[in-house]
């Protein structure tokens, strides 16, 4: 697993979001993407460090760090907590369940001993269910970080899992 | 020289070779020696075959196995499952890749492509293929031909209405916004296809982003838009990076930025990827997002072609309106209008998902009937069952039953039916599945959604959840379904914007036409189609069962026992009715009871 990032870290990752994307405020959910990529999550710290860059009064940048959380939370695919080292996202919608999707979640949980968004002792998992991802044709579908599954059956998760390992 | 059995193709681009292609390699010649393959079977090395990301790669012909993930470990079992026993080895095998093709296949019958026509036809990625096709031709005509009025009249004649699903009049939306006076103006294009099912507007800008692109060039010239907008969800990372080398190369071609083709009109566009949020398909929503603040609706008027983004005029459209635009403007108005129905005119995309025999995404023209659609163009109900429902529109839509199988699709039709166009995704459901489940899980769906600005659908959804998951665990009381039916009401009157407005219709359309299956599980606790788990028992049939041990192996609460070659059982009060082991038996032995 990654060690948990140090500040002068996620000051530099912050730093180098915000000169890609600009000390604007339409830029925040950008920035805060980048972070959520680069680390899996956004630490409080690197909201801290936004909001003392951003905020501007001189150039009508009024933000403050609450801003910033409410954002966090607002969007499903930023996280404020740690991640595992690999996050499985288990598409739960209508086109996935009639066909077959109850069954890969169960087994899903029971391979990794985990409910929704929970992170295996070791590290290693996180286990979400995700907004559809529109490969509906080949429901069920999952997502192990950026690598897409379709039409996964019971019997491949083992097999799919230990690819990762 | 030698003939060959068979070929594989190992893939040595750079990414692949860092990840040890070249070992690969190596040891497949090795390995083929050792074997005494080496004269039958061939290795070449190729440059690119597309899922690095998951290399080492290789692709083994003829059989056309996309094998990924190679290492030069496992090369003699590879060798020896697939080449001296002739068994594909599943678990090398790219699983995403292999079945994606599906999703658009060869035309298929009463279909009509024009959003589609260049999926799967040309390189997305590679603007001179759009142009080879008469890309950026309507938008030549327009500014050397047209003025925006005349612009603004094709697309009304034309008929096109809004593809988001609201269907509301395209030209006459760009008349509006063209009609305010303030500037700058601003093009929004809305792809954020959140409704589960759907993926129309994936593919399009996967395959074809070009056409939406120019279909807003030429919504800006007819507006006066200087700037912008493609609010894509990240849930479609592919979609983002084809559009943003798109945007690139339509710049380069002067078709972007300033004085687009030698003119004294200036239009230039961005991409802003949203962050996983479904009420941002809201438009009013989308717009909070693109200026960096939660995707929160609020109320309509002012509509945003009047104050959309930074409070400018903003004209918002769907994808597949955009894409329709080119083609119109280079075919006419009247060729667009000869297709559909009366009041809907032109074509429909839409994803065909659930229980079908050909899942995938179609276009056809409005006015076809739902029966033709599941039946003729969807290869009908899988596996030999009977066909039950549809979900059409989304979370937001409604369940239509065989009654309605007849229905020409257009807007008003739907509606009237109690459901609606939506975006275009098809659900289809077989006799296995349940209403009132299937209605709780839209009801999760949209309960989970909900912003939380407005009272009635922050509150009101969870409650209606709430008695749907009461219903389905049988624990419902009689006057449970009025309550219900009161509450939806009551929701869809107050809700601030489409979102909680549109929540209830999941439940009320299977109210009216499936309310036997409530009645079943609030009077009789009982579930007619055999899902809702605290209403059914599993069985293992005793003489039909060989004793393998599978379901017992993949039981996730292990409450089934039996020794080996011997029926086995279920402890009822271990079972938690995951269905597990009926999906793995291999001889139909395991009986669902309500």
């Amino acid at each position: 697993m990654h060690a948990p990032p140090v500040v002068s870290e996620i000051k530099e990752i912050v730093r180098q979001a915000i000169e890609k994307h600009g000390k604007t405020l339409d830029a925040l959910i950008p920035i805060l993407s980048e972070i959520n990529h680069v680390l899996g999550y956004v630490p409080a710290e690197a909201m801290r460090e936004m909001q003392q860059q951003i905020h501007d009064p001189a150039k009508q940048n009024y933000l403050a760090e609450g801003q910033l959380f409410s954002l966090a939370s607002f969007y499903d695919m930023l996280s404020t907590k740690p991640r595992g080292k690999h996050v499985i996202k288990f598409c739960e919608n209508a086109p996935c369940h009639v066909v077959g999707g109850k069954a890969i979640w169960d087994t899903l949980r029971k391979h990794l001993n985990l409910e929704n968004g929970g992170t295996t002792p070791d590290n290693q998992w996180t286990l979400v269910t995700t907004s559809c991802i529109g490969l509906c044709s080949v429901g069920p579908v999952l997502l192990v970080d950026d690598d897409m599954y379709g039409n996964v059956t019971v019997e491949q998760i083992p097999d799919i899992l230990a690819r990762y390992e | 020289m030698p003939f060959y059995r068979s070929h594989i193709l190992v893939c040595v681009d750079p990414e692949c070779l860092e990840k040890g292609a070249h070992d690969v390699v190596d040891a497949l010649q090795d390995e083929l020696v050792a074997q005494g393959l080496i004269n039958e079977i061939q290795v070449l090395e190729t440059s690119r075959i597309g899922s690095c990301s998951s290399g080492p790669e290789m692709m083994v012909y003829p059989d056309g196995v996309h094998y990924v993930g190679m290492t030069a470990d496992d090369v003699p079992f590879l060798v020896e499952e697939h080449f001296l026993k002739g068994r594909i080895v599943e678990k090398f095998r790219e699983i995403h890749k292999a079945v994606v093709d599906e999703e658009l296949g060869p035309l298929r019958p009463k279909e009509v492509r024009v959003v589609l026509r260049n999926c799967g036809e040309i390189d997305p990625m590679n603007i001179e293929d759009y142009l080879a096709v008469d890309g950026y031709q309507a938008l030549g005509k327009v500014i050397g031909e047209m003025t925006p009025e005349k612009v603004i009249d094709e697309v009304t004649r034309s008929g096109l209405r809004g593809r988001g699903g609201a269907g509301f009049p395209a030209g006459r939306k760009w008349a509006l916004t063209r009609q305010v006076q303030d500037s700058p103006k601003y093009m929004v294009c809305n792809a954020d296809e959140g409704d589960p099912g759907a993926f129309m507007n994936r593919r399009v800008l996967e395959g074809d982003p070009h056409s939406v692109i120019e279909g807003m060039i030429i919504g800006a010239y007819a507006i006066g838009a200087s700037y912008g907008y493609i609010y894509c969800r990240a849930e479609y990372p592919l979609a983002v990076e084809t559009l943003n080398l798109a945007i690139t190369q339509a710049r380069e071609f002067g078709f972007l930025g300033k004085n687009i083709l030698g003119t004294d009109f200036d239009f230039d566009l961005e991409v802003r990827m949203g962050a996983g949020a479904f009420v941002c398909g809201e438009e009013t929503a989308l717009m909070a997002s693109i200026m960096g603040q939660r995707g929160e609706p609020r109320p309509r008027p002012p509509f945003p072609s009047v104050k959309g983004v930074w409070g400018k005029p903003s004209n918002n459209n769907n994808v597949e309106t955009y894409a329709n635009i080119p083609q119109i403007i280079l075919k006419g108005a009247d060729w667009y209008a000869s297709m559909g129905t009366e009041r809907s005119k032109g074509t429909k995309t839409f994803a065909v998902g659930g229980n079908v025999a050909k899942p995938g995404l179609i276009e056809v023209p409005m006015g076809i009937t739902l029966r033709e659609i599941i039946f003729d163009v969807a290869g009908g109900i899988k596996d030999g069952k009977q066909y039950k429902a549809v979900q059409t529109g989304g979370p937001m839509g409604g369940c239509l039953t065989a009654e309605h199988l007849d229905l020409p699709l257009d807007y008003e039709a739907l509606a009237e039916a109690g459901s609606m166009m939506g975006s275009g995704g098809l659900v289809v459901m077989d006799e296995s599945s349940c209403m009132v489940d299937i209605a709780r899980f839209f009801m999760e769906f949209t309960q989970a959604e909900s912003c939380g600005k407005c009272t009635p659908c922050r509150i009101g959804t969870r409650r209606i959840l709430e008695l749907l998951e009461k219903i389905c665990n049988g624990k419902g009381k009689a006057g449970d379904i009025e309550k219900l039916e009161d509450l939806c009401n009551e929701v869809a009157k107050n809700s601030l914007c489409g979102l909680g407005q549109g929540a209830p219709n999941p439940v009320l359309s299977t109210l009216k036409h499936f309310r036997e299956e409530y009645e079943a599980h609030v009077l009789e606790q009982r579930c007619p189609a055999k899902v809702c788990r605290k209403l059914i028992r599993f069985e293992i049939q005793t003489p039909t069962c060989t004793g393998c041990t599978v379901c017992a192996r993949n039981c996730p609460v292990e409450a089934i026992g039996g020794e080996r070659r011997h029926p086995h059982h279920i402890d009822v009060n271990k079972c938690v009715r995951c269905g597990i082991c009926v999906q793995v038996c291999n001889f139909h032995a395991i009986l669902v009871e309500s």
